[in-house]
């Protein structure tokens, strides 16, 4: 008893040094492991975009997840879209209001959704909807063996099971995008003029001065990337989901997680360079809102 | 051995009318039987020193089986000795560590993607859960392969999936119905039809009767005996129902846990007929046949007290 109370109050040098050893080799491991990831996501997005153009997908394999991806997210990404719209409205009327401008609020709420809150909503509501039953989907059949049993009769399962979930988020993201936009802009169109009384014209002539054809072009171009980010990081995670319900569990979840991070991370950086192209066709800068 | 009268046609062998799919015609081909100077002659598939290992777990330690065309395989072996890893690792399911899996003297290992799935279609695996695609219908479960890989209409694939229901003994109302509808035992033959859809040149069974009843057991026992009657199709079974080895094997062979061997000690403890199986004087085969735990419940709780007590490395001592 005492031998032991005096090792744990005093750890010998040799001790330190095993800990601050075993701390590194903690820190390398998730190195490793962190580049292994990023490795694996890599092979198997290429092995994607290969099946991609390698067979053309059948017509009965593609319009199920065509139907999941774009019929059945429209409603949610629909009421997001509304209710975001009236949100800003809410939430700027009072700045405006306070600076005379309350006229100029269709010009930034209509900025702010089709430049950012559109595709980034749409995309993390798909995230949402429709990653998670992927990951979820593509871990149980992993889990039951029936992703062995395609690749056992000599059919390829990235062509079979991913190739048509990445079509589907590819193709329909950017309509879910042009809907969501479509539904922001008419609530906060109603809420500024049906609640807070903003004059019709003005409302629509400043959303008109201040937003031109690159603000809608750079919101759909990001809604690609959110797409295929989606679907690739979701099938990756069913693909190698671990044994259990709560394999199937944790997929699920951290295909949500992984693909909310992505595609803020993408967001930001798409953000930077569709700036620049347009400062440079553009040099004039934008019209200032004040 | 062999349970078939040689000389026999194929669809007298075997069901009824068994097409050759596989030159997408649905001709019934006249083909004799092979005799066994023939099937031993070279063997169908080759597996070389395998080794298998996961993390930092071996499971399979240099395997070297060969495994003839025409003849019934069975691998015995309690649960987690590897039997599982070393079917799928003869369909390329699984990589092996080292060693080698020659099918016809081409190595796995040096086939493309393209050229290992085309591979595949000489093989049918029948899975422990059948994996039947959840989404799909049972006709279209089993027409998955015909669609795959042969040019065949609609209504010839119908046919033939018909066929392959009425053979393995499911009603035709099966067919319009999910997976999830059906018994265990309706899913293990619908899963064995689809295996059979292809006409197979091997077929691999990962514990076909396990989670049945005595009887439907013994009607998968009779599909995988009927399997064997066509000819130049191979069986292997990977089991540990002793019922299902003494009737559908040729030959066993016997897997042992690697963590139960010493350094050096084959893990096949045994190669040879049923008769010979049951003649066994090795303690731990005759522990597995006889089902007796003898001090195995010891030794596990053994294992596990040092598992329990071992040092934690996070620990400062």
């Amino acid at each position: 008893m005492n031998s032991l109370t005096t090792t744990q109050s005093e750890p010998t040098a040799d001790d330190v040094t095993g800990w601050f050893a075993n701390r590194v080799a903690d820190v390398g491991d998730m190195a490793v492991t962190m580049v292994a990831g990023i490795g694996d996501v890599t092979l198997f997005s290429l092995r994607t975009i290969g099946w991609l153009f390698a067979r053309r997908q059948r017509r009965d394999v593609l319009m199920p997840s065509f139907y999941q991806i774009g019929v059945l997210s429209l409603p949610v990404i629909a009421l997001t879209g509304l209710f975001i719209g009236m949100v800003l409205a809410v939430q700027s009327y009072a700045q405006f209001k306070a600076l005379g401008l309350q006229t100029r609020l269709g010009s930034v709420i209509n900025l702010s959704l089709i430049r950012e809150l559109g595709p980034v909503l749409a995309a993390t509501m798909l995230a949402g909807r429709v990653g998670s039953a992927m990951a979820a989907e593509l871990g149980t059949m992993r889990v039951t063996e029936q992703i062995d049993a395609l690749e056992s009769m000599g059919a390829n399962p990235i062509y079979y099971l991913v190739v048509p979930r990445f079509l589907g988020c590819l193709v329909l993201i950017p309509a879910l995008t042009i809907m969501a936009d479509f539904m922001g802009v008419l609530g906060g169109y109603v809420y500024s003029h049906g609640i807070l009384g903003i004059d019709y014209h003005h409302y629509w002539s400043n959303s008109r001065a201040y937003i031109d054809s690159f603000d809608f072009f750079m919101g759909i171009f990001k809604s690609f990337f959110f797409g295929a980010a989606i679907a690739l990081v979701s099938c990756h995670h069913g693909f190698h989901c671990d044994h259990g319900a709560q394999g199937v569990g944790r997929a699920a979840t951290n295909a949500f997680v992984h693909s909310f991070v992505l595609i803020l991370v993408l967001d930001l950086f798409l953000g930077i360079g569709l700036n620049n192209v347009q400062d440079y066709l553009r040099p004039e800068g934008p019209r200032s809102l004040l | 051995m062999y349970r078939i009268t040689y000389g026999l046609k194929v669809h007298e062998a075997f069901f009824n009318q068994q097409p050759n799919y596989k030159n997408y015609t649905m001709t019934t081909p006249t083909i004799e039987a092979p005799t066994r100077e023939e099937t031993t002659a070279e063997p169908l598939l080759f597996i070389d020193s395998l080794s298998i290992t996961f993390g930092d777990q071996q499971v399979l330690r240099n395997i070297s089986l060969k495994i003839t065309s025409g003849e019934t395989l069975v691998i015995l072996g309690e649960s987690g000795c590897g039997k599982t890893v070393l079917l799928k690792t003869m369909i390329g399911l699984i990589q092996p560590t080292t060693g080698d899996i020659r099918f016809e003297d081409t190595s796995l290992a040096s086939m493309a993607e393209r050229q290992l799935a085309h591979l595949r279609t000489r093989y049918g695996f029948v899975f422990q859960g059948a994996a039947l695609f959840d989404s799909a219908t049972i006709a279209e479960n089993i027409a998955f392969p015909l669609r795959e890989h042969t040019q065949l209409e609609e209504d010839e694939i119908a046919k033939i999936v018909a066929e392959l229901v009425a053979e393995v003994g499911l009603p035709r109302a099966v067919l319009r119905k999910k997976p999830v509808e059906l018994s265990g035992g309706m899913r293990k033959r619908a899963g064995l039809a689809r295996a059979l859809a292809l006409d197979p040149q091997l077929v691999l069974y990962d514990e076909p009767t396990t989670g049945l009843d005595p009887i439907m057991s013994d009607v998968i026992n009779e599909l995988i005996l009927r399997v064997h009657r066509r000819p130049e199709t191979t069986n292997v079974v990977v089991t540990h129902d002793m019922t299902t080895a003494h009737k559908v094997a040729d030959r066993i062979i016997m897997l042992y846990p690697l963590s139960r061997l010493k350094q050096g000690e084959s893990q096949i403890i045994f190669t040879g007929t049923p008769e010979e199986l049951d003649g066994s004087t090795d303690p731990r085969i005759r522990q597995f046949i006889e089902g007796q735990a003898g001090q195995r419940l010891n030794e596990l709780r053994k294992e596990q007290h040092q598992k329990d007590c071992a040092p934690s490395s996070e620990t400062i001592n």
